[in-house]
């Protein structure tokens, strides 16, 4: 496998990509290497439609620390995490397309009436993202990428309780949590939607859960209680796991 | 561009379950019958395995439904708030495309009870003077369940229901729901198999003394070939159910049931992508002479036609009758007229329990595949002891399928990183849900009218909800968890989540609650209270008849489908046998008692 010329890319990818990144973030990474494979693209052979250059690298940080690849498993990188976030956030649903945009926005409507704010997913992202490198700037002096796990984490951490004002980071109108709460919610529908969208490559987040993704037919095994099911699970397109 | 079509006999707003049945129906009678359905075509090979298998996009980005951007409902919980749209569906999830909601629904199959048909009139009898809260308005709906029985009787074949009737002919059946009103027949399939979490339910509320039934499933147990001849095949436990259309021919939907043979009429035809913009007054003011809609190409058509039926689903209903001022509008606070008014919803809550001993295999689920109990019915018991009127079935299915709305964690874990994939991975096919799903009683304060800021892209106003939960509701609620707890109690899980309503607390529509939105366009027996007579005919227009759940005075605890398809069937046969030969009021509006 050492051989292998995609698994040449996935080193040459880590030495490009993952530049910036100190020494005690890679050990995570390296762990691509396990999970290579032949004749699937690299994530390092992936152009970004929606991302800019920096903001994919901040994607594939927050992403390998939202669902990290440890003893349980491959994580959101191995998945394909950030080409599903990408490929979503430059389709319909990153545009809105389907939702009522229409103003007036009342932003400071009660949480319980819903989402309210102006901002379509991919404006989240943009805003979100560039708030929270000023964040990282303000607080480390550094970009968020180059900072160490821990801190990457008491980053997402401070995200989730929304206490970054990122109106003060000159972002209006998103609360701190709500970017976080897209990111997140787009990072776990990355690890656990069919692979045709891009991420949950190799249907590492099904068979992390035990989920049989689209077999779909189990008449027989209505009245077998307590049994494990038996196969692994099979995608849209035909994929077996 | 504005094109004036031909005259036909009869247009019908909405191709879902209501507008298909009406379809039949009116074709049966000889009738040149045209519906229009505002979104797109969607038939069969749309079902094909594996494209619903696909949860990303019908359980999350909900695409069988119909888009915010060109239609929502602005919500808000008293008249001091200022309402604000549903940008992106939470709390409901109104159907969209030919087939409408009945092609992405569970497939739960139930009849109202006799006394919820006249829910008013059992109050009156039950309870002390006074103790309803003063601004409560519930009503009968004027329909009985005599009345309406051999119309469940006939849906339920088209729909091949599978279940255990539980009072054929006033006879009560052991493993069927004894508080059923009697049946002439029993279900036409033999129950669903029984999963694990059916059998854990079943073992602990028998010990309880109460009385668990499957439930009625329009997920069919067994080949089945309805009265217009078309076939349903068994249920296969897919796991792709309720938001998703079926791959398997197996749930009762208006594709799998009854539009194959429709379309086949040549007295039928349909026009998709047309949305109905106004239902036009006639200059007699009793009548109405057609529709407008706007076409797939923006194209402003006017239809004329002799009869309107009105079939989409219950909001829009609404909306439509307020766009085209037909009706008076409601008004709480002089209360006057009708329309918007008594809209209700449904109370529902859940224990989620964890079981490391067990493995449900959740993604083995079908909709209506699940055991209930119906114990605690409106009727069943002595509400007024514990101060409401009401009542809520406690149920368990077996699910969910899918795997991004699947992951349960225990409380307290961190909602990402290693901690969060460790408890996903470990927790993952090890729980079972109890579920309620109860009344909701309709209230003077809480209806729904036309919004004063936000338009469609038409420049349409939206319908505006104005809703909030009462306590009432929120007792009986309360006391159902309490009946759950029983059962968790029973069933000894390594430990179990609530999520139930507070006194106190109040809507949250930014959480799904449920798609069972019910009134704003009632039927009763007196048009100062209701907008249909009993015959869905509306009162202010006598060729104009309102289908579907709007009709329901308040919501009953049970499922809706089987009485809104009951009630298209009940006024198709009084338009049969006595509208067509004398057009005209089926009930006069001075005397409704001798109608």
């Amino acid at each position: 496998m050492a051989s292998d010329p995609d698994d040449m890319k996935r080193r040459d990818f880590m030495r490009r990509s993952l530049l910036t990144i100190p020494a005690v973030s890679l050990g995570s990474s390296l762990a691509f290497d396990a999970y290579a494979d032949n004749g699937a693209p690299a994530l390092s052979d992936y152009q970004p439609m929606f991302f800019e250059a920096q903001e994919w690298q901040f994607i594939l940080a927050a992403t390998d620390r939202l669902i990290p690849r440890d003893e349980h498993g491959p994580g959101a990188l191995e998945a394909h995490v950030p080409v599903f976030i990408d490929k979503e956030l430059a389709g319909g649903y990153g545009r809105a397309e389907d939702w009522y945009m229409q103003g007036p926005f009342h932003v400071d409507a009660p949480a319980a009436l819903g989402y309210q704010l102006p901002h379509t997913p991919a404006d989240i992202y943009r805003l979100g993202i560039a708030a929270t490198r000023r964040y990282c700037q303000q607080r480390f002096n550094r970009d968020f990428v180059t900072l160490s796990h821990e801190d990457q984490e008491s980053v997402l951490s401070a995200l989730e309780q929304g206490r970054p004002d990122f109106a003060r980071l000159g972002v209006d109108d998103l609360p701190s949590a709500t970017f976080f709460s897209f990111l997140l919610q787009n990072t776990k529908e990355g690890f656990l939607a069919d692979p045709i969208y891009g991420g949950n490559r190799h249907m590492v987040g099904w068979k992390m859960l035990g989920f049989t993704g689209a077999r779909a037919s189990f008449r027989e095994w209505v009245d077998q209680y307590d049994r494990d099911y038996p196969l692994g699970p099979v995608s849209l397109s035909g994929e077996r796991g | 561009m504005s094109i004036t079509r031909p005259d036909v006999d009869v247009v019908i707003i909405g191709l879902g379950w209501t507008g298909s049945i009406m379809g039949m129906e009116l074709t049966d009678a000889g009738l040149n019958v045209l519906a229009l359905e505002r979104g797109g075509e969607r038939t069969k090979e749309d079902f094909l395995y594996p494209k619903p298998a696909d949860e990303l996009k019908y359980g999350v980005r909900l695409k069988m439904m119909q888009r915010p951007k060109q239609n929502t409902v602005t919500i808000r919980r008293n008249a001091e708030e200022t309402a604000v749209p549903q940008r992106h569906w939470t709390t409901f999830h109104p159907g969209d495309g030919v087939g409408g909601a009945g092609s992405h629904w569970t497939g739960v199959l139930y009849r109202a009870t006799p006394n919820e048909l006249a829910l008013k009139s059992f109050a009156d009898r039950t309870f002390e003077p006074g103790f309803l809260p003063e601004d409560m308005t519930i009503q009968d709906y004027g329909v009985t369940y005599e009345e309406l029985e051999p119309h469940y009787d006939f849906f339920e074949k088209v729909a091949g229901l599978s279940g255990q009737a539980g009072n054929v002919q006033g006879e009560i059946v052991e493993g069927g729901n004894p508080f059923e009103g009697p049946r002439q027949n029993p279900f036409p399939l033999p129950p669903l198999p029984r999963t694990l979490t059916d059998t854990l339910f079943t073992e602990a509320t028998q010990k309880l003394g109460w009385h668990p039934y499957p439930y009625p499933s329009a997920n069919v147990s067994g080949a089945w070939t309805n009265p217009y001849g078309m076939q349903l095949g068994p249920c296969n436990f897919c796991g792709f159910c309720s938001n998703y259309g079926c791959l398997n021919y197996s749930k009762a939907s208006p594709q799998t049931c009854v539009l194959d043979a429709l379309k086949q009429r040549e007295n039928f035809s349909y026009r998709t992508n047309c949305e109905v913009t106004r239902i036009v007054k006639s200059d007699d003011g009793e009548t109405v002479t057609g529709v407008r809609y706007r076409d797939g190409e923006g194209n402003d058509v006017y239809q004329p036609a002799k009869m309107v039926i009105l079939a989409s689903f219950p909001l829009s209903n609404v909306r439509l009758l307020l766009l085209s001022q037909i009706g008076r509008p409601y008004d709480p606070v002089a209360n006057t007229g009708v329309v918007g008014r008594n809209f209700s919803y449904q109370i529902t809550g859940s224990i989620d329990m964890y079981f490391k001993r067990h493995q449900f295999n959740p993604f083995i689920s079908a909709g209506g595949s699940g055991q209930v109990i119906d114990d605690f019915s409106p009727d069943t018991f002595d509400t007024a002891k514990h101060g409401f009127i009401g009542g809520s079935y406690i149920y368990t299915t077996q699910g969910p399928g899918g795997a991004i709305g699947a992951v349960k964690v225990p409380p307290r874990t961190p909602s990402w990183g290693s901690e969060w994939k460790k408890n996903a991975s470990e927790h993952y096919g090890h729980h079972m849900m109890l579920g309620t799903t109860g009344t909701n009683m309709s209230y003077r304060d809480v209806y729904l009218d036309l919004d004063p800021t936000y338009t469609d892209p038409h420049g349409d106003p939206l319908l505006r909800m104005t809703y909030d939960w009462k306590d009432n509701d929120l007792r009986m609620t309360q006391f159902m968890a309490e009946r759950m707890r029983e059962i968790v109690a029973e069933l000894k899980p390594d430990y179990h989540t609530e999520s139930f309503k507070q006194v106190g607390d109040h809507f949250d529509p930014s959480h799904y609650q449920s798609t069972h939105l019910t009134g704003g366009a009632i039927m009763g027996t007196d048009p100062n209270t209701s907008v249909l007579n009993r015959y869905l005919q509306h009162w202010d227009a006598h060729n104009l008849f309102v289908m579907g759940a709007s009709a329901f005075p308040q919501n009953m605890q049970h499922n809706p489908t089987g009485t809104v398809a009951a009630l298209t069937y009940w006024s198709a046969k009084h338009i049969r046998e006595r509208y067509l030969d004398n057009p005209g009021p089926l009930m006069a509006k001075e005397d409704p008692a001798n109608a």
